[in-house]
């Protein structure tokens, strides 16, 4: 349902260029780049700024505490107090550390975070960078960060660091891969690499009342547990937060970073945390669009931050229960457990499709991603008896 | 016929970005460097509409190779003393690479007037693979996993 308040963004950014009218097409064409650009950093800062303090909240209170409660009502303006703290911080460079590469790091860790960011479709006409190939985008801008945080651990000069670096690209660099492959399933059924086209193919509803989601069927709904494990691995949160890992190596690649900058990689994080939960969105649970036919008169971008905020809390909710995983038993779960189990979702989702996406195609479906995952568990001998480790290396 | 800002800036990056990766002292230096190149080049193929190309050339270069480079540079030894004076053999194999480069684009015949690149679909990507070039492609994949198998295999424990 196209309504004013729908289209509301659409329509202020409409009234903003109309002010230009008559000026060269480069230059209504920049500020419409520059509008887009504004909007999603004006976002997403704040949500950052939200989500900081939120996120303590809840870890808060899932551990039986207040939480920050000091600054302004509730602690909301803890962001404020954080931010004025960390601009005034010294910020510290190592005596022998490589200046240019240690400055450059930040930057390079959160410019990839924020470009991905643009091909997310936010609402019904809301997308700030839409290209045909904006899933390929994303996992291309995506792929920069490995290289940042070699930055940031090499140039540091600092053992923990560079451990903290090699942890960090090792992971990510495993789960690039389920990360993609649980993708592919749902750019073959559209086919289509475009977010736009993504959303548009889960549009409808079955009986009015059921939506055709992806995760509502069983490959996607396996692809999208896959898809977001790997992202909890690839924005380091925990229980995949190895590459930090605080009380093993110090903050990893992080360690001589002191003031804005350490800020700067927080910042990252958080924004590589929205940009792979919006494209989870996107690609499983229908993008900005509604969950029953009579609740489309909700505007559109208020349904994807309604979803993107449940899939936050997701994240933190995880973080406040789970302990942290040994490296080994991450590398494992990528390439014995995610990787047959990506492939599996590829072959279901095959099979559901030439069966007509149907019923039987959807039993079909469910029979494979099962059948797999019980092998998967009978081979991988998940139950068997935990024994004292042994160590080859450290005696 | 005018090349326009873009390309002056993209070449400029290119080419800075591929001069630091030759002369540059310090090895992992000259390995960003050539990251810098890499997303030159990948700017290129957009400028000129590849856009699959160009985000392909993202993801295996710089989200692959030059993190490889980078490992590749950290696990094996320092390069034995850094001599400051220029490495003729690299000059010479560099010049005779891009000769034969210069000689092939010589003689290819570049159109007039190239025709817009359709748009790009996974369809399309899809049927020119899995068509016109699948033997080529059945074969690079053979290769691929030879390398793989002999990876694992050179890191395998003998006892376990």
């Amino acid at each position: 349902m196209i309504t004013t308040a729908d289209q509301i963004f659409v329509l202020a950014k409409h009234a903003a260029l109309s002010l230009l009218h008559g000026a060269p097409f480069w230059v209504v064409e920049t500020a419409s780049c520059l509008i887009n650009l504004c909007a999603v950093l004006a976002v997403f800062l704040t949500l950052f700024a939200l989500i900081s303090v939120l996120e303590r909240k809840i870890l808060a209170r899932i551990q039986n505490r207040y939480g920050p409660n000091r600054v302004g009502p509730c602690g909301l303006f803890q962001p404020v107090a954080d931010g004025i703290k960390m601009l005034t911080k010294e910020d510290i460079v190592p005596r022998d550390a490589d200046k240019v590469i240690h400055f450059l790091a930040p930057v390079a860790m959160v410019a990839p975070a924020i470009l991905a960011l643009g091909v997310i479709p936010y609402g019904r006409n809301m997308t700030p960078f839409s290209i045909d190939g904006g899933v390929l985008f994303f996992f291309a801008v995506g792929s920069a960060t490995e290289l940042a945080v070699f930055m940031a651990g090499w140039s540091s000069n600092n053992k923990y660091s560079m451990l903290g670096a090699m942890r960090a690209i090792a992971q990510m660099v495993s789960y690039e891969l389920p990360l993609i492959l649980t993708v592919l399933p749902v750019v073959m059924i559209t086919g289509s690499l475009s977010p736009d086209r993504i959303v548009d193919a889960q549009a409808g509803y079955l009986l009015g009342a059921i939506p055709h989601w992806f995760v509502l069927t069983p490959w996607g709904a396996a692809a999208f547990l896959l898809f977001f494990t790997a992202s909890l691995v690839e924005s380091n949160r925990t229980p995949f937060d190895l590459p930090e890992g605080e009380s093993e190596l110090v903050a990893g690649h992080m360690t001589e970073y002191s003031g804005f900058k350490y800020a700067t990689f927080f910042m990252a994080e958080y924004f590589g945390m929205f940009a792979v939960s919006g494209l989870a969105v996107t690609l499983f649970l229908g993008g900005w669009r509604a969950p029953m036919a009579f609740l489309t008169f909700i505007p559109s971008w208020i349904w994807f931050f309604l979803k993107l905020a449940t899939l936050l809390f997701t994240f933190i909710w995880i973080r406040g229960t789970l302990p942290r995983v040994r490296i080994d038993q991450v590398m494992r779960l990528a390439w014995i457990f995610m990787l047959p189990m990506a492939f599996a979702c590829i072959i279901a989702a095959a099979v559901w499709h030439y069966y007509q996406r149907g019923a039987i195609g959807w039993m079909a479906a469910l029979l494979i991603v099962g059948a797999v995952y019980a092998g998967l568990s009978q081979i991988l001998e998940t139950r068997r008896k935990l024994s004292v480790r042994t160590y080859r290396f450290a005696e | 016929m005018n090349p326009g800002i873009p390309f002056i800036l993209i070449a400029a990056l290119t080419l800075s970005g591929a001069l630091a990766a030759a002369i540059l002292p310090n090895l992992v230096h000259a390995a960003l460097s050539l990251v810098l190149a890499f997303v030159g080049l990948a700017a290129f193929y957009f400028l000129l509409g590849a856009e699959f190309i160009g985000l392909v050339q993202v993801i295996v270069y710089i989200g692959a190779v030059a993190v490889l480079i980078v490992f590749t540079i950290l696990l094996t030894r320092p390069a034995v003393a850094q001599r400051g004076d220029l490495n003729w053999g690299g000059v010479l194999v560099a010049i005779a690479v891009m000769s034969g480069l210069l000689w092939a684009l010589a003689r290819t015949a570049l159109p007039a007037n190239a025709t817009a690149a359709a748009p790009m679909t996974v369809m399309r990507v899809g049927q020119t693979l899995m068509g016109d070039y699948v033997w080529p492609l059945q074969t690079v994949g053979i290769v691929l996993t030879a390398a793989l198998i002999g990876a694992v295999v050179l890191v395998m424990e003998e006892d376990r």
